[in-house]
């Protein structure tokens, strides 16, 4: 039972690391290995937001991810748009972009057990008989109607549909009159918004650290490539997968192997099926 | 309005066309045009530890050529065979940790553990990667850059070799001009060795995996067997770094898998000029002293080196040797259009 509950819990989790990932990745093509120093980001400016300036935990929460959101857009609009369609040059630029916000905040001494965010709900209700924190229950909620939210967003409205156009052919889209660079640009910057939000959800469960940054971002990559690189619907459902493995490694192997089992995800999905388990890009595009 | 239209136009130099052919041996301007760039990376090379002012600079040489040699064999991977590996510190720690235990478990001396841990690492390398070699593009990366953290994490997970205290006693050179020298003469020794091999009948075919791997399997051959042998060769350096590493800091430990020797090869390779082989050796000898320089500073140094990578990456792809050996063999003037 408390297996089911947890591996509920960190799947939900690992889909809101995850689907910022996913969502650049299937509209621009652009894999964005900044995508972990984004969270960090996100983390860090609420908490200088809350700390510094002393605001309503709300409106930080509020600012921040729209901070967080114009960081990723100028990051694709002066860098990555340069680069696009090398997709070595991609990941090399973003990589680097990635650690030198991390780099960058380490240097500045922004390491330690002294930057946490409180929790949005004090206490904890039981589920049967497995004491659950409020605030987890409050994580599940959230992303399921992040998720739900989503895919209304890409199904009624215009510039989801948009999103979608390009997704699935650039050409065809820009032949009705779709900015492909705006949309990428606003792709980039929704995406980043999900990563300050998956911050401000999990960050309040431990210490805002450099190391959370590299270790979202693994997990985010383990997430969309077990689910298929650019289909958003595969990565939350590979999220479930890997959550679940994930519990069920550390309930009877121990905590350590947490890691190697999203890194051993990675490394036999990519051999086995690399279009991932719901993908559907074309076998040729990816080996030989 | 009369805007004047121009153009830059690029000509060879002549003593570069004469020196083409036969005519090179004809002055010794020729002969020396030929020979200079050569001569004064190979005795520029072997001077080095000679003027260096202290033992610590002398250190910093090592290293250098430690990842020259590894930012050779991701230049050779990702621009003759198409397969762009950011897992170097892969190499690099099993190369390492195979000359640990041979060391300090067996007892053997340097002489053999270099040579073994070079080959039977380059093996192991290769085993672990046949999998993944019919990987292209993006996948094949993603999942090279994997293979390191994942080893690093099944050590501390399974607690062995040291876990994360790492291999310590390990013996070192016998003296520190044997511990430069060798590594200098390996640098130049793989240099010229692979541009000889890109050259041959087998580089072609390299490069033919790289430019259209369909037309190489219409031809009968197994693209997967030759990127094993790619990955061998690669392998094989990153190994032999990483044995020599671990008798400098006589120290074998996670840290080797850790991204560092992941990212400066590459970042030397991209300001050091994209498939050239020189040009990622340069780029060593150009980024390792700055990021010395900048210790002081900590992990700013990892910053400011990753700006300059994006700042290559964007505006300057090209790379300073490319853009030496234009200006070395063609001259460029404005002609009106």
């Amino acid at each position: 039972m408390d297996i089911l509950i947890y591996g509920t819990i960190n799947s939900m989790a690992l889909a809101i690391m995850a689907l910022g990932f996913a969502l650049v990745y299937g509209i621009s093509r652009v894999p964005n290995f900044a995508h972990g120093a984004l969270y960090v980001v996100c983390g860090f400016v609420t908490w200088s937001l809350l700390r510094g300036l002393g605001l309503n935990y709300l409106v930080s929460i509020f600012l921040a991810m729209i901070i967080t959101g114009v960081i990723g857009a100028l990051i694709y609009q002066f860098v990555l748009i340069r680069v696009r369609g090398m997709a070595i040059s991609e990941i090399i630029a973003s990589y680097a972009i990635g650690l030198a916000i991390l780099e960058g905040f380490r240097w500045w001494g922004f390491k330690g057990m002294t930057y946490t965010l409180p929790v949005f709900v004090e206490g904890s209700i039981n589920i049967g008989d497995i004491p659950v924190d409020l605030h987890r229950v409050v994580i599940v909620g959230i992303c399921a109607a992040v998720v739900a939210f989503l895919w209304l967003f890409t199904h009624y409205t215009r510039i989801g549909l948009a999103l979608r156009g390009m997704a699935q052919d650039e050409r065809a889209a820009l032949m009705l009159g779709i900015d492909s660079d705006f949309m990428a640009v606003v792709a980039m910057a929704v995406g980043s918004m999900l990563a300050g939000l998956a911050a401000v959800l999990l960050l309040p469960l431990g210490n805002i650290v450099v190391e959370a940054g590299y270790n979202v971002l693994i997990l985010a990559i383990a997430v969309c490539i077990v689910g298929g690189l650019g289909s958003w619907m595969g990565a939350v459902l590979a999220a479930f997968l890997i959550g679940f493995a994930q519990i069920l490694t550390v309930v009877y192997w121990g905590a350590h192997y947490q890691m190697v089992v999203a890194l051993l995800a990675i490394i036999f999905t990519l051999i086995f099926k690399p279009s991932g388990l719901f993908g559907r890009q074309k076998e040729l595009e990816e080996r030989v | 309005m009369n805007i004047e239209e121009r153009r830059k136009e690029r000509l060879d130099r002549g003593i570069k066309v004469r020196t083409d052919g036969i005519y090179a041996i004809m002055s010794l301007r020729e002969l020396s045009y030929l020979t200079m760039p050569r001569l004064v990376l190979i005795v520029g090379l072997l001077i080095l530890p000679l003027v260096m002012p202290s033992m610590y600079w002398q250190r910093v040489i090592s290293i250098v050529c430690i990842y020259s040699l590894l930012a050779l064999s991701f230049d050779f991977l990702a621009h003759f065979v198409g397969l762009v590996c950011l897992g170097g510190a892969f190499f690099i720690g099993i190369g390492g940790y195979l000359a640990a235990i041979l060391n300090t478990y067996f007892g053997m001396p340097p002489l053999l553990t270099i040579p073994i841990a070079t080959v039977v690492g380059a093996g192991i390398c290769t085993l672990l990667l046949l999998p993944c070699l019919p990987l292209r593009g993006v996948y094949f990366a993603i999942v090279s850059l994997m293979y390191p953290l994942l080893m690093a994490r099944i050590i501390e997970a399974l607690n062995i070799l040291g876990g994360t205290d790492g291999i310590v006693g390990v013996d070192s050179f016998a003296n520190r001009w044997i511990e430069q020298y060798f590594v200098i003469l390996m640098v130049l020794l793989f240099l010229f060795g692979m541009r000889r091999l890109v050259n041959l009948d087998i580089g072609l075919v390299f490069r033919a995996v790289k430019d259209n791997d369909q037309a190489v399997r219409a031809s009968g051959m197994s693209i997967t067997f030759y990127k094993a042998i790619a990955v061998f060769i690669a392998s094989a350096m990153g190994c032999l770094s990483g044995a020599c590493l671990v008798h400098i800091y006589m120290w074998s430990g996670i840290s080797q898998f850790a991204l560092d020797f992941s990212i400066i090869p590459i970042a030397a390779t991209v300001i050091g000029g994209a498939g050239t082989l020189v040009g990622p050796v340069l780029g060593c000898f150009i980024l390792v002293p700055i990021s010395e320089l900048l210790r002081d500073f900590g992990t700013l140094r990892i910053v400011f080196y990753s700006l300059i990578l994006v700042a290559f990456i964007v505006f300057r792809s090209e790379g300073v040797m490319v853009y030496g050996q234009r200006k070395y063999h063609q001259f460029e003037r404005w002609v009106k259009i």
